[in-house]
């Protein structure tokens, strides 16, 4: 339960992390809040030689909004600033709902956003609501700098797109417009606890009140945070209401085929989609009529 | 660039500490090896039961869950740094002994820090808050019925003394 010997370093600037990931890419792992990984390493399921531990990084500690109304958030950047700044309260209502989803206090005091990104476990809510928002993804290297979109950067079990020697130095949340109404909603044997299933929901509105877009986003449900295609679509031009909502929640239960788990089954899985997204649906719509972003 | 041994600069209870560890230590095992401040329990070591929680800079954290180089230049508190400056228990370390809130008493450190950093941003919580604030840790022995009534005790009455 003490993680094997490995070598430490602890740089002060992204361009020193980098370097030293390029000298030791196949031997070094970087540590932003350690949430995931230290357990992993203490169980010596991971045993990197090197540590390149993120944690010196200030220049990575930003919540940051653009000129386009877009939110950038830093690779260092702690879950329990998604509680408590400004910023993410009034730009970003969804991160701002579902972060007191992730794990208990303890852990968010002290994961990253980022961190928990790149992990990339499918039980995750930040993933989903990744792919809800359309978030993108700034990965870098000593010789690299591209950008992947949020529906591209998750492709499996605790891989991403994330090549070698890159880092995932931010992510970008994008603005908001009017008529946008957001939801999470998921559902757990215990506060704190991964989800059984979770929905993350992104609503715009045309001026009359039909759906102009509609994204549901699904944690736990595959593996990956997935969404659901056909229920999106099937709602875009029609009002939002008790009966629409329904259908579409038929629908994504067609669509999703959740892996059973010890704490539910398939079908209880599908069940349990179904319902949320009727209920984030709708809570959703509320939010986005009343003209106000933000969440409850 | 690459260490194999850390010299860790902290404060603990407004104690500095200078200690050169290896930098695969937690900072539970630092706390208590190096610091001989064995009130902080290591239950689970995977960041799952509570026990190891602390107080780095004011937040509640697994310690467990921290290697020991990330003390270097926080504040810390322990359990050992909770009650009152004459030895005293606290309110809160109080209204556990009141309500029979421990039994064993493995858990507590881990509860009273937790709580501690609660009650700070929450003063006057209700019973569902309250069991959420304890989600994060796990006791075997109560059940958490007079650990919820213990903090509810201790928010009233440290309310009650403002």
């Amino acid at each position: 339960m003490k993680p094997a010997r490995f070598k430490y370093a602890n740089p002060k600037t992204l361009n020193d992390a980098l370097s030293l990931r390029a000298e030791y890419e196949d031997e070094s792992r970087f540590l932003a809040g350690g949430q995931s990984l230290l357990p992993t390493m203490a169980f010596r399921l991971a045993q990197p030689e090197i540590l390149i531990d993120l944690n010196w990084l200030h220049e990575l500690n930003y919540v940051r909004l653009e000129t386009s109304g877009a939110i950038r958030v830093g690779a260092t950047v702690r879950h329990r600033e998604m509680q408590v700044n400004r910023l993410i309260i009034d730009h970003q209502p969804l991160v701002n709902e579902a972060v007191f989803q992730v794990a208990h206090q303890q852990i968010r005091n002290r994961g990253t956003l980022c961190g928990n990104l790149a992990h990339a476990d499918p039980s995750s809510e930040m993933p989903a609501v990744m792919l809800a928002l359309e978030a993108r993804f700034h990965a870098k290297s000593i010789d690299t700098d591209r950008w992947i979109e949020a529906v591209d950067f998750f492709l499996g079990v605790f891989e991403t797109a994330l090549e070698g020697p890159e880092m995932l130095i931010e992510i970008e949340l994008p603005s908001m417009p009017e008529r946008i109404g957001t939801s999470f909603m998921e559902l757990s044997r215990r506060p704190g606890d991964y989800a059984m299933m979770g929905v993350a929901v992104v609503l715009t509105l045309n001026k009359d009140g039909t759906c102009a877009n509609c994204r549901l986003a699904f944690c736990n449900a595959s593996d990956t945070a997935v969404l659901a295609p056909k229920a999106m679509a099937s709602l875009v031009g029609k009002p939002v209401n008790e009966e629409t909502v329904r259908a579409v929640a038929n629908i994504v239960q067609t669509e999703l085929d959740p892996p059973d788990n010890i704490n539910a089954s398939s079908a209880y899985k599908t069940h349990l989609a179904g319902v949320l997204t009727r209920r984030a649906l709708l809570k959703a719509v509320e939010r986005a009529s009343g003209g106000a972003r933000a969440a409850a | 660039m690459l260490k194999e041994f850390y010299t860790v600069t902290t404060v603990v209870n407004g104690q500095s500490y200078k200690r050169v560890i290896e930098p695969r230590m937690s900072l539970c095992d630092f706390l208590r090896d190096e610091l001989d401040l064995t009130g902080t329990h290591v239950g689970c070591e995977h960041g799952v039961c509570g026990a190891c929680t602390i107080l780095v800079d004011g937040l509640p954290v697994r310690s467990c869950l921290m290697l020991a180089p990330h003390a270097d230049g926080a504040d810390i508190q322990t359990i050992e740094g909770l009650a009152n400056e004459d030895g005293e228990l606290n309110v809160l370390q109080w209204a556990f002994r009141e309500k029979h809130a421990l039994q064993c008493g493995f858990c507590t450190p881990g509860f009273l820090t937790t709580i501690t950093a609660f009650l700070a941003e929450n003063p006057n919580p209700d019973r569902e808050e309250v069991r959420e604030a304890l989600s994060g840790n796990t006791c075997r022995c109560t059940g958490y019925q007079h650990i919820i009534d213990a903090v509810l005790l201790a928010a009233e009455t440290m309310r009650a003394d403002k």
